[in-house]
């Protein structure tokens, strides 16, 4: 079975969560594009892997796994700290920083 | 010594011997009120108690040595009376070399005399005037370091040492000038001489450099010997040059602006700087350079036309002012041109110039000295008008100032007879018009000085309320005295002609003229024209009624004269409000051009950057889109590459 | 390749949703959705032990974590439609358009050949092959992620952290704060009067009778008066009748119409009660 329609569908995901990032204002929603993203990624990791034939793909995607499950755990934290003292989940009201 | 030959008559050059014996104590005469200055400067209050002594002291001290060298040097030969003493190299660049030498000479020696000698009877007055200051210790400072600086005018050996000389005596003088500096009208008045006598520097600084350029040197010695290798032309630039300097420091027209303003001085300072000593370093400046004069006939007529100018002008304010202080500058200023007379008719005036200085030095630092006593003993009023009578009140003060009023008026027999005698009969002889001008300015003193003394010691009392005149403790009248006897006998410098032998090595000897008229004659004039004005003085103040208030509704050549003839006036239209447009105009041009170009630049750059930052929008989303952009143009960047 | 072709149309489409939905919450699901998806395709790509991560890790951990915040931050904040940046969102479906084109070029370029396959990677089970990876060549990779992790937690304990700006108050100040406010307000410096204890009613939304016979408001909880839910004090005698009724053995004593009539007053002497 071919490799290529996988990679086409990471890629095809990948561009949607990006275009979710710059759309999305609601900060859990970009986050999860984020992670939309980063699955699309891990797909074409694990297809690449059973392309070439050695394990180091997966290896490559658990550890993103990882790194993804951090990320987000500290993400959220900061989200939720924003929501604190804000009262908004929004990316764009946390604009202070600015000319 | 040679001399040199030149249209008919001889100029001497100077050509000092190397000092030695007493005179390797030459530079002690500076040193010692230079030390009193600075040991009451720095020493401060510590030195309040003793301070004035100490000021008297070193002043006096100088006198004694002065005496002595001036003693030694009548022993000598006539062409040996010419020493020169090299303290020490002051500067060397390149081919220039300036070293700090000291020349005594005749002329300084004469200086010499009446500097410490009339500056330590000042000093001893000002223990008394200035005893109730609390800040006389002070005084005493400035008036020793008025007192080095002008020794170290005239002892200058070359014309940078004597710059310096020349602005010492201006710092002390408007440091003295300004001395009760709380006075709004004091500081002003010394900011004014300060700032005109900068503008006659100029011309003395720029005659200094001329020198350089032309000669190489500016030691006496050399300029002497080498102004006979020099252009005419460059000779009248050097010798207006010197003239604006002279000016500046002399106050003859057009310079002449600061000196009644520098009465807010205490009295002492008007009478040994304002009327005794430096306003006379113009006199000797001229008489010093007279081995550029002599080659420069142009020069020395613009010299006769501005001090017969100053002569009248002077003469006339002192006629309308009421101000006993300011009727005696006014005088200064017209006997100061007297002395300018003398000395632009060259050869012929230069030691009547120096005669006449020193006569001046003593009748001038006499009435000075009276007008103080009489302020002393009327509660600091100048107002001549509030006078009246004083005679009973203040004999001493009275026949002092008498002696001092005779001699300057030329009454027969005192000292002023002999010495502005001398320069109208040389001035008639050689200058019709100025010698015409000065005699009718000798009637015009003769006016002024009689409605002086009418108005002060005559006439009825018009004292205010609660002034009690007195006389003067002894520490003041002593020194009048003394001045009173000098401004008799002053005269006995002429006996014999023994002044124009004595200056004879600095300034030369002139071929003697007949004057087409006999002596005589011209003597009776004089005395007549001054008894015409006399006689006039007291025919319109001595016969009547004083006001008590100067009246208002008086003529225009009157309210000229008060107005000093509008010096000020014409100053501020001359120089101040153009100057002041050109400024304005400087200063738009600066702030439009020059400094648009680089505020301009800098506002360029922060527009750009305003419209840049606007990029910085803080959305977050914003910038993912910028990063997604790089990426791509990254990403196709690498594609074009690649294929 | 049956399960691709079925679960991509799939994915495609969940992920699509997440960009257009405006709620939050669906948006989670929809991620939910592709996750699952993406496990399925893991097995089928000889991953199973990415399969079990994908499952438990993501949608069972991250994706939990995510709903968890959504309800702090309260389920039904949804996103506004209209985009406030002038311009944005038409550059970035651009710049996404370009990057998917120039992603499908890239790929259209290549040639990948024939498919090796795991399955001599995988002969010893894949997890022992995994591991045999992780604990060699990757163990310092591995060791960091640990690293990784401690810090991670660490930092969310930081930032969910809350500082105490005053100090806790313990039970002498309370205790000294009612009688401070009885002194001063005038507050009732005893408990709170508990719910009416009836013959027929106990329950808290029963309030106590003073004795003047009016209901103490105190006595039942402020959320049931404001939610209008407490019983009037004179409808409880409402029923004194029909249990008369049904002692004395009359029968067709309709409980339900009675019940709904109960129900009324309480109403009805509810609103009474606010009003006053």
């Amino acid at each position: 079975m071919d490799t290529t329609p996988y990679v086409v569908l990471s890629a095809i995901l990948f561009t949607i969560g990006t275009v979710g990032v710059l759309t999305r204002r609601n900060a859990i929603v970009v986050f999860m594009c984020v992670e939309l993203m980063l699955n699309a990624c891990n797909l074409a990791l694990v297809a690449f892997a059973r392309q070439h034939g050695n394990l180091d793909g997966q290896i490559a995607a658990f550890f993103v796994m990882v790194v993804a499950a951090a990320e987000v755990v500290v993400g959220l934290a900061i989200i939720m700290t924003i929501f604190r003292t804000r009262r908004s989940a929004s990316v764009d009201d946390a604009s202070l920083l600015k000319y | 010594m040679y001399l040199m030959s030149e249209g008919g008559h001889t100029i001497p050059v100077v050509a000092p011997l190397e000092a030695e014996g007493a005179y390797t104590l030459l530079w002690l005469v500076v040193a010692l009120p230079l030390l009193g200055a600075a040991v009451l400067l720095v020493g401060g209050r510590r030195t309040d108690r003793w301070g004035h002594l100490l000021g008297t002291a070193t002043a006096l001290a100088s006198f004694v040595l002065s005496v002595v060298l001036f003693v030694d040097l009548l022993g000598r030969e006539e062409s040996e009376r010419q020493v020169a003493q090299r303290l020490w190299e002051w500067m060397e660049v390149g081919g220039f070399s300036v070293g700090m030498d000291l020349l005594y000479d005749p002329l300084s020696a004469l200086f010499l005399l009446l500097i410490t000698g009339v500056g330590t009877l000042i000093h001893v007055y000002s223990i008394g005037y200035m005893e109730h200051d609390p800040r006389r210790r002070r005084f005493f400072a400035y008036l020793n370091l008025f007192v080095a600086a002008m020794l170290t005018l005239v002892l200058a050996e070359n014309y940078v040492v004597l710059f310096l000389g020349w602005e010492g005596v201006g710092l002390a003088s408007y440091l003295l000038i300004g001395f009760w500096q709380h006075k709004p009208s004091a500081a002003a008045a010394a900011k004014k001489a300060f700032v005109i006598n900068r503008v006659g520097d100029i011309g003395l600084s720029l005659a200094i450099a001329l020198m350089f350029v032309t000669f190489g040197t500016t030691s006496f010695t050399q300029v002497s010997e080498l102004t006979s290798g020099a252009g005419e032309g460059t000779l009248t630039a050097l010798g207006l040059l010197l003239l604006l300097g002279a000016c500046g420091k002399s106050a003859q027209v057009p310079l002449q602006a600061w000196l009644l303003d520098a009465m807010e001085g205490p009295t002492p300072v008007s009478a040994l700087i304002h009327a005794a000593t430096m306003v006379t370093a113009g006199v000797y400046l001229v008489v010093r350079s007279n081995f550029v004069y002599e080659l420069a006939p142009h020069a020395q007529t613009v010299v006769v036309v501005v001090a017969t100018v100053t002569l009248l002008w002077g003469a006339v304010i002192g006629c309308a002012r009421d101000d006993i202080k300011k009727v005696l500058a006014g005088s200064t200023m017209s006997q100061i041109g007297y002395m300018m007379l003398a000395a632009g008719l060259g050869v012929y005036g230069y030691a009547f110039a120096i005669f006449h200085l020193i006569t001046h030095g003593f009748f001038k630092a006499n009435m000075f000295l009276g007008a103080g006593s009489v302020m002393h003993g009327m509660a600091d009023d100048v107002d001549m008008r509030r006078y009246g009578a004083l005679r009973k009140a203040m004999p001493v003060t009275f026949l002092t100032f008498a002696m001092g009023y005779l001699a300057i008026i030329g009454f027969p027999l005192f000292s002023g007879f002999w010495s502005k005698d001398k320069i109208i009969e040389t001035a008639l002889v050689e200058s019709p018009v100025a010698g015409v001008c000065a005699l009718v300015g000798a009637g015009v003193t003769g006016f002024y000085m009689t409605r002086l003394m009418l108005m002060t010691f005559f006439t009825d009392k018009r004292w205010k309320e609660g002034v009690h005149p007195h006389e003067s403790p002894s520490v003041m009248t002593v020194p009048l005295i003394v001045l009173a006897a000098l401004s008799v006998l002053g005269g006995i410098l002429l006996l014999g002609d023994w002044i124009v032998g004595w200056l004879a090595p600095v300034v030369g000897e002139a071929p003697h003229h007949e004057p087409p008229v006999p002596v005589i004659v011209l003597t009776v004039l004089t005395v007549a024209v001054v008894a015409v004005g006399v006689a006039a003085a007291w025919f319109l103040v001595g016969r009547r009624e004083v006001a008590r208030t100067a009246p208002q509704d008086v003529s225009f050549a009157v309210r000229a004269a008060r107005a000093d003839l509008y010096g000020d006036a014409i100053n501020d239209a001359v120089v101040v409000r153009p100057g002041r447009r050109l400024v304005t105009l400087l200063l738009g041009v600066d702030h439009r051009g020059a400094d648009g170009l680089f505020t301009g630049g800098g506002s360029a750059v922060a527009g750009v950057g305003g419209l840049l930052r606007r990029v910085q929008n803080g959305f977050v989303r914003s910038y993912a889109l910028s990063v997604l952009a790089g990426a791509l143009i990254v990403v196709i960047a690498l594609m074009v590459v690649n294929s | 390749m049956t399960a691709f072709w079925i679960l991509a149309p799939v994915m495609v489409l969940a992920a699509l949703g997440i960009l257009f939905v405006r709620k939050a919450v669906h948006a989670a699901l929809l991620l939910a959705v592709v996750m699952i998806s993406l496990a399925v395709l893991y097995a089928a790509l000889d991953a199973p032990f990415l399969f079990a991560v994908q499952i438990i890790v993501y949608t069972g951990a991250i994706l939990m974590l995510f709903l968890f915040v959504l309800m702090l931050v309260g389920v039904d904040a949804s996103d506004s439609v209209v985009e406030t940046i002038r311009g944005q969102r038409v550059l970035a479906v651009a710049g996404g358009l370009v990057l998917g084109v120039l992603l499908v070029l890239g790929l259209s370029q290549l040639t990948l050949g024939t498919v090796v396959g795991l399955d001599e990677a995988n002969s010893g089970g894949n997890i022992e092959a995994l591991a045999n990876i992780l604990f060699s060549r990757y163990v310092f990779a591995f060791e960091t992620t640990s690293a990784l992790l401690i810090t991670a937690a660490v930092g969310a304990m930081v930032l969910a952290h809350r500082e105490r700006l005053t100090p806790k108050a313990g039970q002498a100040e309370r205790a000294a704060q009612r009688v401070r406010d009885f002194s001063e307000k005038g507050t009732h410096l005893g408990p709170l009067p508990s719910p009416g204890v009836y013959a027929r009613h106990n329950a808290v939304d029963t309030p106590a009778l003073l004795p003047d016979g009016t209901p103490a408001p105190d006595s039942v909880s402020r959320v049931l008066s404001s939610r209008g839910t407490v019983r009037s004090a004179p409808a409880l005698a409402d029923d004194i009748e029909q249990v008369r009724r049904s002692i004395d053995g009359v029968p067709g004593g309709a409980s339900g119409e009675q019940a709904t009539a109960t129900g009324h007053n309480t109403e009805q002497h509810s609103l009474e009660e606010e009003g006053r």
